[in-house]
């Protein structure tokens, strides 16, 4: 089901008053979007909502559907604040653009990416999609700093994240590369990993660098 | 750089060379010594050799040169060692290059034989370290390997001599250069494009490869590049600056991930891995010395046994006891004065061989009777730990702690070789990444580590001394991580950061440990010989024109103020030769009564802290510029003076000795 983008709006913002703010329906008024609009009729045929006595209400697939289009958009939000650094306006403006392009699973890349996120930057909870749920049943940590592995600890290498390119460079002769097989092998008093058959030794300031996902 | 240049042989004709390349600890010095026959000084720690190694070595009557390079990761190159290495690759295009590799790490390490191949170097693949890999449990298919490659590829363990038929036959029967059978990815094979069709000169390596080290900012290439394209260079440059940035976010990431997946295809059916992993004995005690509640106490064993049982009671005590105290003063003494006195009949000039400060009576009886006992067990210790690669360990031990000094733990390699040698520590310091890591290592060095010789003194001159020792030790630990404290705050820089690879513990071979211990004893005997000759002649010449008492009486103030008696001067001026040999006079006036444990406690700190030995602080010149070593040496002259003055007042005050 591909819906419209104006369609998806009128769903998030009918998710936003029965979910968040305790309304049983939303005022078309409020959307300015008047009833006449096709965008109603698009959602009707869907089975999403259902329109009374001049209200927007949902209908129990459309509950679904309106908490993974918010989800989506405040994934996009969050994905433009700690990934992109655009804020303020600009940045909710372009989340409003980007959300859309969040379906079919892109959604889920995104948040694993930003490890499964629990709240917008405007502090609103992103209701949990089946990846956050999964990832918590497995106590999984999504993509985290080699210094939050325990030792023993198996995982593969995500990315690295330095701004020093002879940093970079030193670690990925290592065998630091994406895609890698890292075991942590020690924390303390030093990071000791091994790739392959080697092990290597580093501080905490390189480890921090280190990006690695189960 | 120390380099020896060998280029015809006897007969003159020109000579073929073979270069050695690779990772660090891959095996390629030992490689070295079993085609050449000579010893390069081979260690289970990554990146000591910074020298450039020559040998020749006759395969097929033909003499070869082999030149053994610095550890090297890849040919865009980061550290000092790998430029070096490039370097060789560059300017003396060898007929053959072997690339040495680790089975056991085949698939890392073959990202560079692409390099090299792609850079259209004479290659032979060298997989060494099979008999490890083989007792793991991986297999390695090396004709397949070698028919994908199209290099001849052999298969060797070099420790145990096995494959060095192979090597030689390899490298006697070498045929040129593969065609470059990778491809990248279309977007960067067309940026290779672009920039290769600009460039018009000849150069060694291919120019495909000289394009990536270009897109990768490599500035060396960007000289040579420069120097030999002319007019031509403005646009190759523009070109390669517009590529960079156009790939700026991900240049380095992009094309080492394009090379892990030529290497991961190249692979796919060479090399098969155990089910599970083996976890061999040489990893369980790995595992032991480097968590801190059992590697602190591993550590404390082999210094107590290492350090205190083998250098101290038995090289400084029972060999000296044995050199000095029978050999010398009993036997070979009171034969040569006899023998010279018979010889010589002007007293001077007996005065000059075997008198007080005579060169064989007291230059070459501290050399051979007191110095050469101690320092000889020190480096027999030394060397064995490094080859059992204990070190890297060690260092990631002390990472934490060396931080706060200002070093990584990197830099414990220099400071524990200190403790044998101070000059050779300093010359080791190179080995550091920064500057600012090399200065403070310098001068740590230069300070407060005492030297085994010195050391074997002290400890000798103060165990008479109850509570001597323990102040004087205390005295120098609180001073060295006073000065490393504030040499972090004040020097400029970046902190140094710290990585390291952990070489696979192993026992060492003992002719291995000899070879190395006595290479290292050659050295220092080279080095500190002719000193200690030159310090006898001119203390004997100070002695004859009377110049001596003069500098012992301009001395006596300065001496007083720190609460020494006079006759301390002359250790001093010992002191300034070498540290052990003024630590050495020091055990002359001892012996005479002439000074209590209070004095004897200043003098034998201040003596430590004091200018290092000649031989040093030319190093230090050496190795940091006149004005750095200068600066050190000011500072560490006033400092242990200070350091005297101040420990004096305070045992006058609280009467603890």
């Amino acid at each position: 089901m591909k819906l419209t983008e104006k369609a998806e709006e009128i769903l998030e913002a009918l998710w936003v008053a029965v979910e968040e703010e305790g309304q049983a329906f939303l005022d078309p008024e409020k959307m300015n979007i008047p009833l006449a609009d096709p965008v109603y009729a698009e959602l009707s045929k869907h089975a999403l909502i259902e329109v009374r006595q001049g209200m927007v209400h949902f209908r129990p697939e459309g509950r679904d559907e309106g908490r993974m289009t918010i989800r989506r958009h405040r994934l996009a939000e969050r994905l433009m604040m700690d990934v992109l650094n655009i804020r303020g306006e600009d940045g909710d403006h372009r989340a409003c653009q980007f959300e859309h392009l969040l379906n079919e699973g892109v959604d889920t890349k995104v948040c694993a990416m930003l490890n499964h996120p629990t709240t917008c930057p405007h502090g609103k909870p992103i209701p949990p999609g089946p990846c956050c749920d999964e990832a918590r049943a497995q106590g999984d940590l999504g993509v985290v700093p080699l210094t939050e592995y325990k030792p023993g600890q198996n995982g593969e290498i995500a990315y690295i994240q330095t701004e020093d390119s002879k940093k970079m460079q030193k670690l990925m002769a290592m065998g630091v590369l994406p895609g890698n097989k890292i075991t942590l092998v020690q924390s303390f008093p030093s990071y000791i990993f091994r790739v392959g058959y080697s092990e290597f030794a580093i501080d905490t300031n390189l480890a921090k660098e280190i990006f690695v996902r189960k | 750089m120390a380099v020896k240049e060998i280029d015809k042989t006897s007969n003159g004709e020109a000579v073929k060379r073979v270069a050695l390349v690779g990772n660090p600890n891959v095996g390629k010095s030992v490689l070295f010594n079993a085609l050449t026959g000579a010893y390069v000084t081979v260690s289970n720690y990554p990146g000591t050799s910074v020298e450039v190694s020559r040998g020749n070595s006759t395969i097929n009557s033909q003499t070869w040169q082999v030149i053994d390079t610095p550890g090297m990761y890849s040919i865009h190159t980061i550290t000092e060692e790998e430029r070096v290495a490039r370097e060789i690759l560059l300017n003396e295009s060898p007929d053959v290059v072997l690339h040495v590799l680790d089975a056991r790490n085949l698939e890392r390490m073959l990202a560079m034989t692409i390099q090299l191949i792609e850079a259209r170097l004479p290659v032979i693949l060298v997989v060494n370290i099979m008999d490890e890999s083989e007792r793991m449990g991986i297999k390695i298919d090396l004709e397949l390997l070698q028919k994908r490659l199209g290099i001849p590829v052999i298969g060797a363990a070099t420790a145990r001599k096995r494959g060095l038929d192979d090597i030689r036959n390899a490298i006697a029967n070498y045929r040129g250069p593969a065609d470059v059978p990778f491809v990248y990815s279309r977007l960067l094979e067309r940026d290779i494009d672009e920039v290769q069709r600009l460039m018009k000169g000849e150069y060694v390596l291919s120019k495909r490869a000289l394009t990536l080290l270009l897109l990768q900012q490599d500035e060396e290439v960007f000289e040579l590049v420069r120097a030999l394209e002319g007019d031509g260079f403005v646009a190759l440059e523009a070109k390669v600056r517009e590529i960079a940035f156009e790939r700026r976010e991900s240049f380095h990431l992009d094309l080492s991930l394009e090379r892990k997946d030529i290497v991961r295809k190249l692979i796919s059916g060479v090399v098969e891995f155990p089910e599970k992993r083996v976890v061999t004995l040489a990893e369980k005690i790995s595992t032991l010395s480097v968590r801190p509640m059992t590697g602190v106490p591993l550590l404390l064993i082999v210094l107590y046994f290492g350090l205190y049982k083998f250098v101290g009671e038995f090289g400084a005590g029972t060999v000296v006891d044995i050199l000095e105290g029978k050999l010398f003063e009993e036997l070979f003494n009171p034969w040569v004065t006899a023998f010279i006195k018979g010889l010589i009949p002007w007293p001077i000039i007996q005065e000059l061989f075997v008198g007080e400060y005579g060169i064989i009576t007291l230059g070459f009886r501290y050399a051979v009777g007191i110095i050469l006992p101690i320092v000889a067990t020190f480096f027999i210790f030394f060397s064995f730990l490094e080859d059992t690669g204990y070190f890297p360990r060690l260092a990631l031990l002390v990472d934490r702690l060396f931080k706060h000094i200002g070093m990584s733990g990197r830099a414990v390699i220099p400071m524990v070789l200190g403790f044998g040698c101070d000059t050779m520590a300093t010359m080791v310091t190179r080995t550091l990444e920064t500057t600012r890591e090399r200065i403070i290592a310098t001068l740590l060095l230069a300070l407060a580590i005492p030297c085994s010789a010195q050391l074997g003194v002290i400890l000798g001159l103060l165990s008479k001394a109850p509570g001597a020792l323990m102040v004087w030790g205390i005295c120098m630990l609180l001073l060295f991580l006073l000065v490393g404290v504030l040499a972090a705050k004040v020097m400029p820089g970046e902190p140094p950061m710290f990585y390291m690879e952990l070489p696979p513990m192993r026992l060492p071979q003992f002719t291995n440990v000899m070879t190395k211990t006595y290479t290292r004893m050659q050295w220092y005997f080279m080095e500190i010989l002719p000193l200690f000759i030159l310090a006898s002649v001119l203390l004997w010449l100070g002695k004859v024109t009377g110049f001596f008492e003069k500098m012992i009486i301009a001395m006596t103030p300065v001496m007083a103020s720190i609460g020494l008696p006079k006759e301390t001067a002359v250790a001093f001026i010992f002191g300034f030769f070498r540290r052990d040999y003024g630590a050495a006079g020091l055990y002359d006036l001892q012996a005479k009564g002439l000074m209590d444990a209070r004095q004897l406690t200043v003098a034998a700190v201040t003596l430590t802290l004091f200018i290092p030995c000649v031989a040093q602080f030319l190093v230090m010149k050496n190795e940091r510029g006149w004005k750095t070593a200068s600066a050190i040496g000011l500072f560490v002259s006033l400092f242990a003076y200070g350091s005297g003055y101040a420990l004096n007042k305070l045992l006058l005050l609280t009467g603890i000795l």
